[in-house]
């Protein structure tokens, strides 16, 4: 059940990209989830995508850089994010759609919050048992 | 915390395509229900009746009705999008097919990664008519004058005028510019030269040519010629609802005119409902490819 889950909100995260997207879908490795806890280093609030730029440590304590896209700022908007969405510093946890090539680039689902709050980007597409630590 | 992944596996991709198909309805209506901030729609008045449509009259601030979705079309053209389905299938001439394959969109059946793309908007090319509302279309207003309508849009704050003072489209290169009332001057614009006339009491239909052949028809990299003649039909349903439908006349292109936008609905608001700002500023498009559209591609 837990894999149909993630199969649905492949789904739905097709659907909503179809819907909403600036660019193709074709780099992105789709039903792909990762979630990643990192520190952000830039929020860039853009045209024709806003990009948050976050460094992840892992257990090695190797740093990776990571940069992830969400739609233009009048598609993210309703959905409560603004330009002061992050600052520099913010912990954040972040599900993402990664790109195919294994560069460390992908498209945010959800961003959860330093106050535990979570920005959604656009349809749900999140199962209800979250993507895969 | 190392990174993790799960990965769908073949089996319930299917049943979830199944589920999705199953359950698009309720998907679509809940995006059917993305909200532009302040803006109302007809979900939010169930079972209420409109007052009957002003005559000659379709000023106002205008949102999608069915929610703010409903104007994104990643894929072309709302009524044909560019999805390798038979009936959607543009009725192109040798020249508008030949045109069609050099272009390379980043959305619908032809789509390739953004770092191979030659679709002139992303670069904050003009992103010209009718491709302003056959692609990522927000909410927009319309005001009338005496002797136009003018149409506001929210991707990089552009306007059209539409003459309705009895002149004629360009069309004599013979006539100078300055000759307005005969004929305005014959120059390519990413906007093209539109005038407009109301049909009967409740239907405005406006005609456009003139047009600069590098821009797009939509956001799948349908061609138009300088020959595109574009017609939008303007019907004032009822007091608070607008239907708006673009038809393409391309023949140079197109072997007879196609309906790219069918009766799309859309809904007044309050006359303090805003447009928001989206610019299209290069120095951010450079630094988004830089940092994700061309690594990514590789």
């Amino acid at each position: 059940m837990r894999r149909m889950l993630v199969a649905v909100a492949s789904g739905v995260a097709l659907l909503s990209a179809s819907l909403m997207a600036h660019h193709a879908t074709a780099v992105f490795d789709l039903g792909k989830r990762l979630t990643l806890t990192g520190t952000v280093t830039e929020w860039f609030w853009a045209n024709p995508h806003c990009l948050l730029r976050f460094d992840v440590k892992s257990d090695s304590g190797e740093m990776t850089h990571w940069v992830a896209e969400t739609q233009a700022p009048p598609n993210m908007t309703p959905f409560g994010w603004s330009k002061q969405s992050f600052a520099v510093g913010d912990q954040v946890t972040v599900i993402l759609e990664p790109v195919k090539n294994g560069q460390p680039l992908g498209r945010i689902l959800q961003v959860k919050l330093p106050d535990g709050k979570t920005l959604v980007a656009g349809a749900p597409a999140i199962p209800a048992g979250g993507a895969q630590q | 915390m190392n990174p993790g992944s799960e990965k769908a596996p073949v089996g319930a991709a299917i049943a979830a395509i199944a589920l999705v198909t199953l359950l698009s309805p309720v998907i679509l209506g809940q995006q059917g229900l993305r909200r532009t901030p302040g803006a109302v729609y007809d979900s939010d008045f169930p079972g209420k009746k409109s007052g009957p449509a002003p005559k000659r009259d379709i000023t106002g601030v205008w949102e999608f009705a069915n929610g703010g979705g409903e104007g994104i079309q990643a894929d072309g053209a709302k009524a044909m999008p560019s999805d390798g389905k038979p009936e959607h299938e543009l009725p192109f001439t040798p020249e508008g097919r030949k045109a069609f394959m050099a272009n390379k969109p980043t959305f619908g059946f032809t789509q390739v990664p953004s770092a191979l793309t030659n679709d002139p908007m992303p670069g904050c090319d003009p992103q010209g008519f009718p491709r302003i509302v056959l692609h990522n279309a927000h909410h927009e207003q319309i005001i009338q004058t005496a002797t136009q309508v003018v149409i506001l849009y929210q991707f990089n704050k552009k306007w059209r005028s539409i003459w309705t003072d009895g002149r004629k489209l360009p069309g004599n290169p013979e006539v100078p510019a300055w000759d307005i009332k005969g004929s305005p001057p014959p120059e390519a614009r990413f906007w093209g030269y539109s005038v407009g006339r109301w049909v009967d009491d409740y239907t405005f239909v406006a005609d456009s040519n003139g047009f600069d052949d590098r821009s797009w028809l939509d956001n799948a990299g349908r061609p138009h010629s300088d020959a595109l003649h574009v017609i939008e039909t303007y019907h004032r349903v009822d007091a608070d609802h607008l239907e708006k439908t673009i038809t393409i006349d391309d023949p140079k292109y197109y072997t007879r005119p196609w309906v790219a936008l069918d009766k799309l609905p859309y809904r007044l608001q309050s006359p303090g409902l805003e447009i928001p700002e989206q610019e299209c500023v290069p120095s951010e498009t450079a630094k988004y490819n830089q940092l994700f559209a061309n690594p990514a591609a590789k």
